[in-house]
């Protein structure tokens, strides 16, 4: 490569990207500069819309083909901008490479791994062998940590978790000898605990290679963790850059404190420790509303297989007014209890007891009438809405099936009382679902639950889909509605942090098993089961000096196994 | 408490100032007159370059096509089974003259009236073929999707098998069995019409059904059934609305098909009575024997006709469907002054 120690393995000078839409241009990059370091690992951070991934696909030559870029972007000494075709492949691969968040699309599902490495490998050296490529990909997986490589070269992506799925895209980026890594939120779609895997092979990377690594993220756990520097983005430009001790000690724009204090932090405020001894006893004291004793779950299997069992005998009980919250990593099977209370799914075995309904062969025809005193959020705010039907319409929808008697006039008065307590302007009702941001969509979400005053309401990872200063506010509210209203609620989440802001008692799922159930500062304090220990401690705190500790003793216990 | 921060960023500052130049759009599409809103006038609003000028081609064709059949009578300068005027016989192959501006044909039809009488055939089987297997196809389609099971499977099967069949071969069977193969105009056009609706049945079943299968699973249908939402109204008012998106491009594309399947019966001697009603396919037919020893225009203008119908059709399909894709829609280029304006 051209490029010395001392010079920046990228640099990024006036970057401006336009894109050609039907409402007129869209200014998404506005004149951002900025260089890396070799073996540095660089973090950008924003909100989605802030043109994170657009620059950090810019320096790929990734765009789309509505956008226009113009400025430089010296990548080792090449300008990218305006490059095209053959020389933009060449830079492809040996000087940069993506890792994208969604390692399942990322790689082609009919041919096996050593295939995919190979399919790079061939494209800059076409004169290469099968069977180097063999002993190339055998190499490569090595280095990432996949255990017995030899063998599974032969495997297709399928046969891969997500981790190791991503494990193999940073092999794929290692083997070209790739000296600069741009990873597009490479750990968002993975769970916790992978994720601190992951994190900590990017490290090894940096530490091993000297790669460069650009990684844009909206977790600052994952900033704090893993980056040396941050850069901050607001609205297509760069508000600031620090290194990452000091952004995180002492920010310097008002936008970046409000960005890093509304981070949920793990066990700095604890719904149940934030209530007085009364309200707590009369928590205690209230009937349950919801209670699984011994509750199987099994999905059908094909025909002449054995059903999937999804939740494997589960007791718990959500009482009157308390929030339960539910953690779990994907495939732990919380999800699948929250659509069963709610009468998505059909419980299989055991007892699930919902406001006085036994659910285990529940006819829909009975259960139709306990519907109207539950509730349901979902997760994503974009699709839980008929996009043909205006918010009041969306909202007033639980009223026109439950009251059908209700005149139109006292049905509109009543959406527009509750736009105005989920903090939403009544002027909202006319809107279409698509006219409104993420949060305020999962505002009006809340609000449908909430329209018959139900005294359930399942919360199905309601903020996961939010960045992370919406998030902060959608959880304010949902704390004070219950507070307000009073009503039971199932909170779903894989965010042990989000959880423990907002649940008075916690269960810990592991593969349709609760291992954990208990309040939450005796959940997160004193874990009694070895896996709620290794979540707590695989989640990374937005504070760089305490997670750097963290880390250590994550290290010393669960050790550095996964990493060759 | 790290979330007790007065003024969260984002949906405070940020998002303010997005949404009110959002809702000034809201506002003002809202606000254009509701016949800019119609499917192809917001088309053509749209559209830009070459996608436009396909566009207008399409319209223009189509827009002819519906006058030509509206109007026939006072266009048309003799009747379609005219072969005479006051008692003076036409003549039978003339050439283009100023009587006959496109000649006659060997039975002494004017050639003229056949094509401008040809497009009221050809546009009444249009609406009556598409109508039809459009409401046959999208209530099967919704219902089969929705309850699955048995029902769907059966229904599916079905569907395949009309598939099976070559759909000329359905058409020619139906035509038989419903008005033995000749007919006046009306059973004509309905036996045309008829078994091009049991071979477009499938189409808009298969596409309907596929898609009430995706939004079955959406969230906002879950949604409906949390609350408790009835079955025929979690049909008409949540799938229904959603699930007709692609229809109009199907639309015209098979009634470009109807009119290609009633010449190709016409031209087969299915079709409809000469004295009934003036055909394409038929007059097409007749002026087989023509071609061959230099009579040019009795089978050329029917067949222009048919081209041109069909490619009007096509064409205003083929557009919308580009222009409903976000990304296959080609927008207007930033002007010069305002790129300039950026690099300054």
């Amino acid at each position: 490569m051209t490029g010395t120690q001392s010079t920046p393995r990228l640099e990024i000078t006036d970057l401006d990207i336009h894109f050609a839409t039907d409402g007129g241009d869209v200014h998404a990059v506005d004149g951002v500069s900025v260089s890396v370091a070799p073996g540095e690992i660089l973090a950008i951070v924003g909100e989605s819309g802030s043109g994170k991934s657009v620059t950090a696909r810019s320096i790929l030559g990734l765009l789309p083909e509505t956008a226009e870029d113009s400025g430089a972007i010296l990548v080792s000494g090449t300008d990218v901008v305006g490059l095209s075709g053959k020389r933009l492949r060449a830079l492809r691969g040996e000087d940069v490479s993506m890792i994208f968040q969604e390692p399942s699309s990322a790689m082609n599902p009919v041919f096996p791994i050593w295939w995919q490495l190979g399919e790079g490998l061939k494209a800059h050296r076409p004169k290469i062998t099968r069977k180097e490529i063999r002993a190339e990909a055998i190499a490569a997986l090595e280095s990432v940590g996949i255990p017995d490589p030899a063998e599974r070269i032969d495997r297709y992506p399928h046969e891969f978790s997500g981790g190791q799925k991503q494990r193999i895209m940073i092999a794929m980026a290692l083997a070209l000898g790739a000296e600069l890594i741009v990873a597009d939120e490479p750990t968002t779609a993975l769970d916790v605990t992978v994720q601190a895997e992951i994190l900590e092979l990017l490290r090894d990377v940096r530490d091993r290679f000297g790669t460069s690594v650009i990684i844009i993220t909206h977790n600052m756990g994952v900033v704090a963790d893993l980056a040396d520097s941050v850069a901050v983005m607001y609205r297509g430009s760069i508000i600031e850059r620090a290194g990452v001790k000091e952004l995180f000690a002492s920010p310097r724009e008002e936008y970046t404190r409000k960005l890093l204090a509304a981070v949920p932090h793990l066990g700095r405020n604890s719904a149940w420790t934030a209530l007085s001894r009364e309200q707590q006893q009369v928590i205690e004291d209230a009937a349950p509303v919801v209670v699984a004793k011994d509750l199987v779950i099994e999905y059908p299997g094909r025909l002449g297989r054995a059903p999937f069992r999804a939740v494997k005998g589960v007791d718990f009980q959500i009482r009157a007014g308390e929030v339960y919250g539910l953690v779990g990593e994907s495939g732990s099977g919380k999800t699948t209890i929250g659509r069963t209370i709610a009468g998505l799914e059909r419980a299989t075995g055991g007892s699930l007891q919902v406001l006085g309904h036994e659910m285990n062969g529940v006819r829909e025809k009975d259960f139709k009438p306990v519907r109207r005193r539950i509730g349901f959020v979902f997760q994503d705010p974009a699709t839980s809405f008929n996009p043909h039907l205006t918010i009041e319409e969306c909202i007033a929808e639980p009223l026109i099936v439950h009251e059908p008697r209700q005149s139109a006039g006292d049905r509109s008065r009543q959406v527009r009382t509750l736009l105005e307590s989920v903090e939403l302007p009544a002027s909202y009702a006319t809107r279409y679902p698509h006219e409104l941001s993420g949060g305020q969509r999962q505002r009006i979400s809340l609000a449908r639950a909430l329209v018959l005053e139900p005294e359930l309401l399942i919360a199905d990872e309601p903020t996961s889909a939010l960045d992370v200063s919406v998030q902060a506010t959608v959880l304010e509210l949902f704390r004070e509605l219950q507070a307000r209203l009073g009503f039971a609620a199932l909170f779903i989440s894989h965010d042990l942090a989000v959880v423990d802001s907002l649940a008075h008692r916690i269960g810990v799922l592991l593969r349709g098993e609760l291992v954990e159930d208990g309040h939450g500062p005796d959940v997160l304090q004193r874990p009694q089961h070895e896996y709620t220990r290794k979540l707590i401690a695989s989640l990374p705190v937005p504070d760089p000096v305490e997670q750097a500790t963290r880390r250590e003793a994550f290290q010393r216990e669960w050790g550095a196994g996964a990493t060759g | 408490m790290t979330l007790s921060n007065p003024v969260p960023p984002g949906e405070g500052d940020g998002t303010d100032a997005d949404l009110a130049v959002e809702s000034a759009t809201v506002a003002a599409t809202a606000r254009s007159p509701w016949y800019f809103r119609l499917p192809v006038v917001s088309h053509l609003r749209r559209s830009v370059g070459l996608q436009r000028g396909m566009l207008i081609t399409g319209v223009v064709l189509v827009v002819g096509l519906l006058l030509t059949a509206l109007f026939a009578p006072l266009l048309a300068p003799y009747g379609f089974a005219a072969t005479g005027v006051d008692g003076v016989k036409f003549g039978g192959q003339q050439p283009p003259s100023a009587e006959h501006l496109l000649g006659t044909t060997v039975t002494g039809f004017d050639v003229l009236s056949r094509v401008i009488w040809g497009t009221r055939t050809a546009v009444a089987v249009m609406v009556c073929a598409v109508i039809a297997s459009l409401f046959l196809g999208v209530a099967l389609g919704l219902l089969s999707g929705y309850v699955g099971g048995w029902l769907d499977r059966v229904l599916v099967m079905l569907a395949d098998a009309i598939y099976a069949f070559p759909s000329l071969l359905l058409a020619i069977v139906m035509s038989i069995v419903i008005s033995g193969g000749q007919s006046g105009a009306w059973g004509g056009i309905m036996a045309a019409a008829i078994s091009i609706t049991v071979v477009f049945v499938p189409q808009y079943f298969r596409v309907i059904r596929a898609e009430v299968v995706r939004l079955k699973a959406e969230p906002f249908v879950e949604a409906a059934k949390v609350i408790g939402t009835g079955h025929r109204r979690i049909m008409g008012t949540h799938l229904l609305r959603n699930s007709t998106r692609t229809l109009p491009l199907i639309f015209t594309l098979n009634s470009s098909e109807a009119i290609l399947t009633l010449a190709a019966l016409g031209f087969l001697g299915f079709g409809i009575e000469p004295t009934s009603a003036s055909e394409w396919g038929y007059d097409l037919n007749r002026a087989m024997s023509d071609a061959t020893s230099g009579i040019w225009w009795t089978g050329l203008f029917p067949g222009l006709a048919i081209v041109a119908a069909v490619l009007g059709v096509t064409l205003v399909g083929e557009s919308i469907n580009d222009l409903n894709d976000p990304r296959l829609r080609t927008r207007r280029k930033r002007s010069r002054a305002q790129r300039k304006k950026v690099t300054a």
